[in-house]
């Protein structure tokens, strides 16, 4: 590896974690500008001019708070959970492709920061990690209703994790490819996948908004019921690194539904431009379709009860996975046909 | 049987549809419904800058009034007292020496007059028992303390200011009451 591909490599991955933090951030003040909107209230706009540095304010509260350790905790496994969570939330944004190429300093910069060929294989990897910092937080905490927001959350984690590879795989095997780079070339100008795809589009946004722990699925932290579920005993910025873990995969998550069904940075008309007009055109087509989507999401949260546990099971294994296994026969089928096997 | 409101529904427990059952018809309509309030305008009183509008005869913070001469009506008669029904007044007679005179009306003044702000339950009855119009209950609201103490008001807030009077004819009934 070269020096300079090397410093390359390095200022994308600060640029994409400062980003996504900055973005978590906003989604947090922008969540709570949303909800008002919704119940017709006006939301956060005391600090700074419409509350903008809400987010600020939140932070320097949760870094000033006490760094509390229940008596009863396992000490280690308590303080590693919140990490965990943090680290698989930012880890996911790594390989999602954010534009075509950027030519800066004389040389042609990816704007991705690994190009890995199993680019969507890693991103579900991580995905599934991420609930071991649910878990190892609520059994560290050695509080019952800690516990049962974990096994909440792996079971459903298990439950919608089957449903949504299914629905990778039939983007797979429409693309042929598991790099992520790949599945957004093949779905140039206008030609996205949720027009050949709906029915996966469907099950995937929903399976997003429960890998995420979403309202309507949020039953690993369900105020109501279990206190607050695994973070009941976390204060201080412990608490914060669940609560921002979540915004950051719901970051994330947005960002993968844009690249995996809507195309990613290709935008109609994008064969007008090339170079960096091409490339900026398609940072912004990107984000454009990943805020949507954030905003989707918390538009379902502000609408939507929350389902009763017997219900998630049902829509997981009765509804979600029968269906997506249904639509990846048919696509299995027309890929076939059209590959030539029944001639 | 005749129902008594026409709120009536009648409960059915069929089965649901195919439509129904699929539930995403039901959620994008909940969506809809959900979207359009973001078009509306809010119900947000922005508190400190702006205050929700009073009735005219709020009863809040209570005055005890001075006459014409910036005397004292209150001659310390106990009705308010006793009428009410928190026992939150309590006071202390005393005889009006001479050369007093520019300051209590009668003969008879309050040495001491307390409120405790956190017994009252702002019901208006000391106001309607007062046979001299010294004690009114006003459109001011009893500001907000971390102090439990510091809601005993005194003569020093409760009697009014010359200078700045304050105005209880919203809370006077016509034709009650007038000079003779």
């Amino acid at each position: 590896m070269e020096t300079s591909e090397i410093i390359e490599k390095l200022g994308l991955i600060v640029t994409l974690f400062a980003v996504t933090l900055g973005i978590a951030a906003y989604a947090t003040y922008f969540e709570r500008k949303v909800a008002a909107w919704f119940q017709d209230r006006i939301g956060p706009d005391r600090a700074g001019p419409f509350g903008i540095f809400q987010p600020l304010a939140d932070g320097g509260k949760l870094f000033f708070k006490e760094d509390f350790v229940p008596d009863q905790a396992e000490k280690w496994l308590f303080i590693l959970g919140p990490g965990i969570a943090m680290f698989t939330a930012l880890m996911t944004g790594s390989v999602i492709p954010w534009s075509t190429d950027l030519a800066m300093f004389g040389q042609q910069v990816a704007l991705q920061v690994a190009d890995v060929n199993i680019g969507i294989l890693f991103i579900m990897g991580f995905l599934s990690i991420g609930v071991y910092g649910i878990m190892i937080g609520g059994w560290a905490s050695n509080n019952k209703y800690s516990l049962f927001g974990a096994i909440r959350a792996s079971s459903q984690m298990i439950s919608y994790e089957l449903a949504m590879g299914i629905c990778v795989i039939t983007i797979v095997m429409l693309t042929g490819s598991l790099s992520l780079r790949d599945i957004v070339n093949a779905q140039h100008g206008m030609n996205w996948n949720v027009f050949y795809q709906p029915v996966a589009f469907i099950v995937f946004f929903i399976c997003a908004l429960a890998e995420t722990n979403r309202a309507p699925f949020d039953l690993p932290e369900c105020e109501s019921e279990l206190i607050g579920g695994y973070h009941t005993e976390y204060g201080s910025m412990k608490m914060g690194f669940y609560l921002f873990a979540e915004y950051v995969s719901l970051f994330t998550s947005s960002a993968v539904i844009s690249v995996l069904f809507f195309g990613g940075f290709n935008f109609p008309g994008m064969d007008h431009f090339s170079g960096n007009t091409l490339a900026l055109l398609g940072l912004l087509a990107m984000f454009g379709k990943t805020f949507f989507f954030v905003f989707v999401f918390m538009w379902i949260r502000w609408t939507l009860p929350r389902f009763r546990f017997d219900q998630l099971m049902h829509l997981g294994w009765k509804s979600l996975i029968p269906i997506s296994l249904i639509n990846l026969l048919i696509t299995g089928l027309v890929v076939a046909f059209r590959e030539g096997w029944f001639n | 049987m005749q129902s008594l409101t026409d709120r009536k529904k009648v409960v059915s427990n069929k089965e649901m549809t195919f439509m129904e059952r699929i539930y995403l018809p039901a959620i994008l309509g909940g969506m809809w419904i959900t979207f359009k309030h973001l078009f509306r305008k809010n119900n947000t009183t922005k508190y400190p800058e702006e205050t929700r509008p009073i009735a005219p005869v709020y009863r809040g913070q209570h005055v005890l009034k001075r006459d014409e001469q910036g005397r004292e009506n209150c001659t310390a008669c106990g009705l308010c007292a006793v009428a009410c029904p928190a026992e939150a007044i309590t006071m202390v007679a005393a005889e009006r020496k001479r050369g007093e005179e520019s300051l209590y009306r009668e003969e008879k003044y309050a040495e001491s007059y307390e409120i405790n702000m956190l017994r009252c339950i702002f019901c208006g009855l000391c106001e309607e028992a007062c046979p001299k119009e010294a004690i009114f209950l006003t459109d001011r609201i009893v500001p907000s303390n971390f102090d439990r103490d510091e809601f005993v008001y005194g003569k020093d807030r409760l009697v009014e200011d010359m200078n700045d009077r304050i105005d209880i004819t919203k809370r006077q009934h016509t034709g009650k009451r007038t000079e003779k």
